[in-house]
């Protein structure tokens, strides 16, 4: 390494005061000057911050925007994800690989470009989309991305891709991007105008113990997911032991299909913010984190600049709006590209400067969270709730929605539809009136709740869209008749053999062994007995893994052989006399006949 | 004893203090459940999951979950042991174990978790995945080939050592143990008396030139299964 880089390694470490517990920042700093964290930079940087160099790699070689070999001055990442690979990705990743003369994972010779595929991006309303450096691409086709590639060969700098500025802010001069927010129907919640500060004013009037109380009449449940009720979560903070408590906005939303929050980053930040620091006021926390993944790191000079204005409003800072005594603010963590991480106890690890695995439960990050402090990691959806619940009361809110599921829900819709968008509706939407809201007169199936939800069929339109129906974070991906299920779901399984963490065995080998299971069938080799292969298999990773990918991550094989077993059962074959049918002996023989150079006696019968 | 609870494992009452997991508490009693990560004197890890059993009807791990007054613990039931026998076959096929050849053979932890199973050969296929093998220190090497990501020799070296000679790096079925050099063991403060050689379960991190030193017939798990000096213990 040359000593200006190590400089600037150096420089960067310093700049976050060599905490290790900023190691994500220092490697993402790094990556950037240097286009990859090589040997040496993470030797130097655990040099720098005292940790052990292996311990740097540990993180490095978690993350996918990260890397160990240098990458190219632009680096393209083509979303593969099944939404994008129907409105024609594959297309797009012929022309990029014709017109760079690489393949995928693969780095020009000239040193200028980097060709990747990176699972869904959150533009799936858009797609094909890719990520160039930082900025997106929404909207491809072949010959637009052939036409990016010959620009970006004369300047290579991706801010001259974007012509067309989207709607709404994303027309703002500090995103200027092409992207397109699809906000199609705003409900009273989430979209609904709101004077700046109003819930926040009204919170710091109630004592936090009534804070908690109206959240929790509220019956707000978490939006990620899981659905955990959100006052609850916070008399549990605010309960435990400790003086530092820390509140976590959970802004790395990787489900497959799901872009919702990306509407409420671009158009309602403030809302978020406020939620936050309500949440800081109830918990008993003075610092806030947005865990931002890094597929949105577009929007984060916007993000910075809004928390800016908030502090300079006073909404933010020391003595929020003149309450003495209540200091509160937030910063903004860069995730790296791990789905992982929008678990809550991984994002955590990710906050601390580690890789991505979860923790180990109990305790409870509401007990032990970041740093060892109590922490609440609440979804952005679920903030905007809050500080809305706090400006209009609790009654108010749960007028909406149904009784266990009060409010509205944000839905990210993609796929075989005319208005792919964000919807807000309220809870209780039956999947019939969602497909006619987004224009998909013939779906043969629904994915709702992502990659790790459900696959459902026609017979259960008339189900509700709730946490006691059909839960969803907010996926909801359309296919018509056109579509392939079984391929679906192979495509869903890929996503988790990638995106597992690796930390327990269920999840590290299950996933792989269920995606294995599913293209034999696929490929015309299975038996009947692989249907019950694939159920029991799955049922084991489900019980025994450690978090909730491996908990879900069976789901496209389990809800698809449920709900589509006769796609399954027309490509079976029956097993004759206990022999496995699909079984070529001449094939299986093929190699070592080769390395003995005759062939051998094949035994009739 | 006024400090200690009750808790049910399989329909037996067992004692418990204040601060145990499940796995320690049931091992008190004489109550063997099966475990790979777990180790005496390493904090629990999880991973392995082999411990895996129903408490009051959900699914926990019995090496990281705290033992509480009260609980209906399902360890050796016939679901439970299905779980386990899966992930146990898991192991088995994510790497490449040959029994035949290893020098753990006998001394084993994972091929004595198949045995005490009944596992003769896996129901999954084999993945036979592409690993490493680091034979570049002198008195040490590792054969990644066998490495089943339990994790001991990375808390050992880290807790027990002071040194974090091992990490694990990668994600998912990429994940591996990596060493605090560039590359090779070799260049690492690892020495011959560091208790992270003492507590791989598998064949991956051994000493050299001691392999096949106990005969067979007197190796650990010959004559009785893994985990019979906890029911042993018990009985007496």
């Amino acid at each position: 390494m040359s000593a200006t880089l190590e400089t600037a390694v150096k420089e960067i470490c310093q700049a976050y005061g060599n905490d290790r517990m900023r190691m994500m920042d220092i490697v993402r700093d790094v990556q950037a000057k240097l286009g990859c964290v090589d040997s040496q930079a993470m030797s130097l940087i655990a040099s720098e911050v005292s940790a052990h160099r292996v311990e740097v790699e540990s993180l490095v070689s978690f993350y996918a925007f990260l890397s160990t070999k240098p990458t190219g001055k632009v680096v393209i990442r083509l979303c593969d994800d099944i939404i994008d690979e129907m409105k024609g990705s594959k297309q797009v990743a012929e022309a990029l690989k014709d017109e760079l003369g690489i393949d995928f994972g693969e780095t020009t010779a000239d040193g200028l470009f980097s060709l990747e595929y990176t699972p869904c991006i959150g533009m799936c309303d858009q797609a094909p989309a890719a990520l160039i450096n930082d900025v997106v691409l929404p909207k491809l086709s072949g010959d637009i991305a052939r036409a990016a590639v010959r620009t970006l060969r004369e300047n290579p700098d991706p801010v001259m891709l974007v012509k067309d500025l989207g709607d709404g802010n994303n027309s703002h001069d500090l995103v200027r991007s092409a992207v397109n927010n699809n906000i199609r129907q705003k409900g009273e919640v989430i979209f609904a105008d709101m004077d700046p500060g109003e819930g926040l004013k009204k919170a710091l009037a109630l004592s936090p113990a009534e804070v908690i109380r109206e959240v929790k009449t509220s019956r707000l449940r978490g939006r990620g997911g899981a659905g955990f009720p959100c006052g609850m979560k916070w008399e549990f903070t605010r309960g435990a032991e400790g003086d530092q408590k820390y509140i976590i906005c959970n802004a790395d939303e990787g489900e497959p299909g799901t872009f919702k929050d990306r509407g409420i980053l671009t158009e309602k930040p403030s809302l978020v913010f406020e939620g936050m620091a309500i949440g800081g006021y109830a918990i008993g926390a003075d610092t806030g984190i947005v865990y931002l993944r890094a597929e949105y790191a577009y929007l984060r000079a916007f993000l910075e600049n809004v928390l800016s204005e908030m502090r300079n409003n006073g909404l933010l800072g020391n003595n929020i709006l003149g309450k003495e005594g209540f200091n509160f603010d937030i910063r903004i963590q860069m995730g790296a590209g791990a789905y992982i991480c929008g678990e809550e106890s991984a994002l955590i690890s990710s906050c601390e400067g580690l890789r991505g695995d979860p923790k180990n439960r109990p305790p409870f990050p509401a007990q032990k969270g970041y740093l060892q402090c109590p922490t609440s990691v609440n979804n952005v959806e679920t903030l905007c709730c809050v500080a809305r619940i706090m400006e209009k009361g609790s009654a108010w809110f749960s007028q909406t929605g149904s009784d266990g599921s009060t409010g509205t829900k944000l839905l990210s819709i993609s796929g075989d539809c005319s208005r792919p968008g964000i919807y807000e509706a309220p809870f209780g939407i039956t999947v019939k009136e969602m497909l006619e809201l987004c224009g998909a007169v013939d779906a043969i199936a629904v994915q709702i709740g992502g990659a790790s939800g459900q696959m459902i069929c026609p017979d259960s339109y008339d189900d509700k869209i709730c946490y006691d129906h059909i839960a969803t974070g907010g996926s909801v991906m359309v296919f018509g008749p056109s579509r392939n299920i079984l391929e679906v779901a192979a495509k869903f399984m890929e996503f988790f053999v990638e995106e597992s963490c690796g930390y327990c065995t269920p999840c590290r080998v299950g996933n792989t062994l269920l995606l294995n299971g599913l293209e034999k069938i696929i490929a015309g080799k299975g038996e009947v007995a692989d249907l019950a292969y694939l159920e029991s298999l799955g049922e084991s990773v489900k019980i025994a893994s450690r978090c909730g990918l491996g908990q879900t991550s069976p789901n496209p094989v389990l809800t698809t052989l449920k709900n589509f077993r006769s796609s399954y059962e027309a490509l079976l074959t029956e097993a004759v006399e206990g022999k496995q049918p699909t079984f070529d002996i001449k094939a299986a023989l093929n190699d070592a006949e080769t390395i003995i150079g005759r062939k051998s006696v094949h035994f009739k019968g | 004893m006024s400090d200690t609870f009750t808790l049910t494992i399989d329909g037996k009452e067992i004692q418990a203090k204040p601060g145990q997991t499940i796995l320690q508490a049931a091992e008190d009693a004489g109550v063997y459940i099966p475990r790979l990560c777990a180790m005496k004197d390493l904090v629990p890890h999880g991973s392995c999951r082999v411990c895996t059993v129903m408490v009051n009807g959900r699914p926990q791990a019995a090496c990281t979950q705290p033992a509480a007054a009260g609980m209906i613990v399902e360890s050796e039931t016939e679901s439970v042991q299905a779980v386990r026998r899966d992930i146990v076959d898991m192991l088995f096929v994510e790497g490449n174990h040959f029994c035949m050849f290893c020098e753990k053979s006998g001394n084993c932890e994972l091929q004595g978790m198949a045995y005490r199973f009944g596992i003769t050969a896996p129901r999954f296929p084999f993945l036979f995945p592409d690993r490493d093998v680091d034979a570049s220190h002198p008195d040490i090497f590792i054969d990644r080939n066998r490495c089943i990501l339990c994790g001991r020799c990375v808390r050992a070296s880290r807790d027990l050592d002071g040194k974090h000679v091992f990490e694990f790096v990668g994600r998912g079925h990429e994940k591996c143990v990596a060493v605090n050099a560039e590359a090779r063991l070799a260049d690492t403060d690892i020495d011959g008396n560091d208790k992270a050689l003492d507590v791989c379960p598998v064949g991956a991190l051994l000493r050299k030139r001691v392999g096949f030193s106990t005969p067979v017939g007197k190796r650990l798990y010959d004559h009785k299964p893994i985990g019979s000096d906890i029911e042993h213990a018990g009985q007496e």
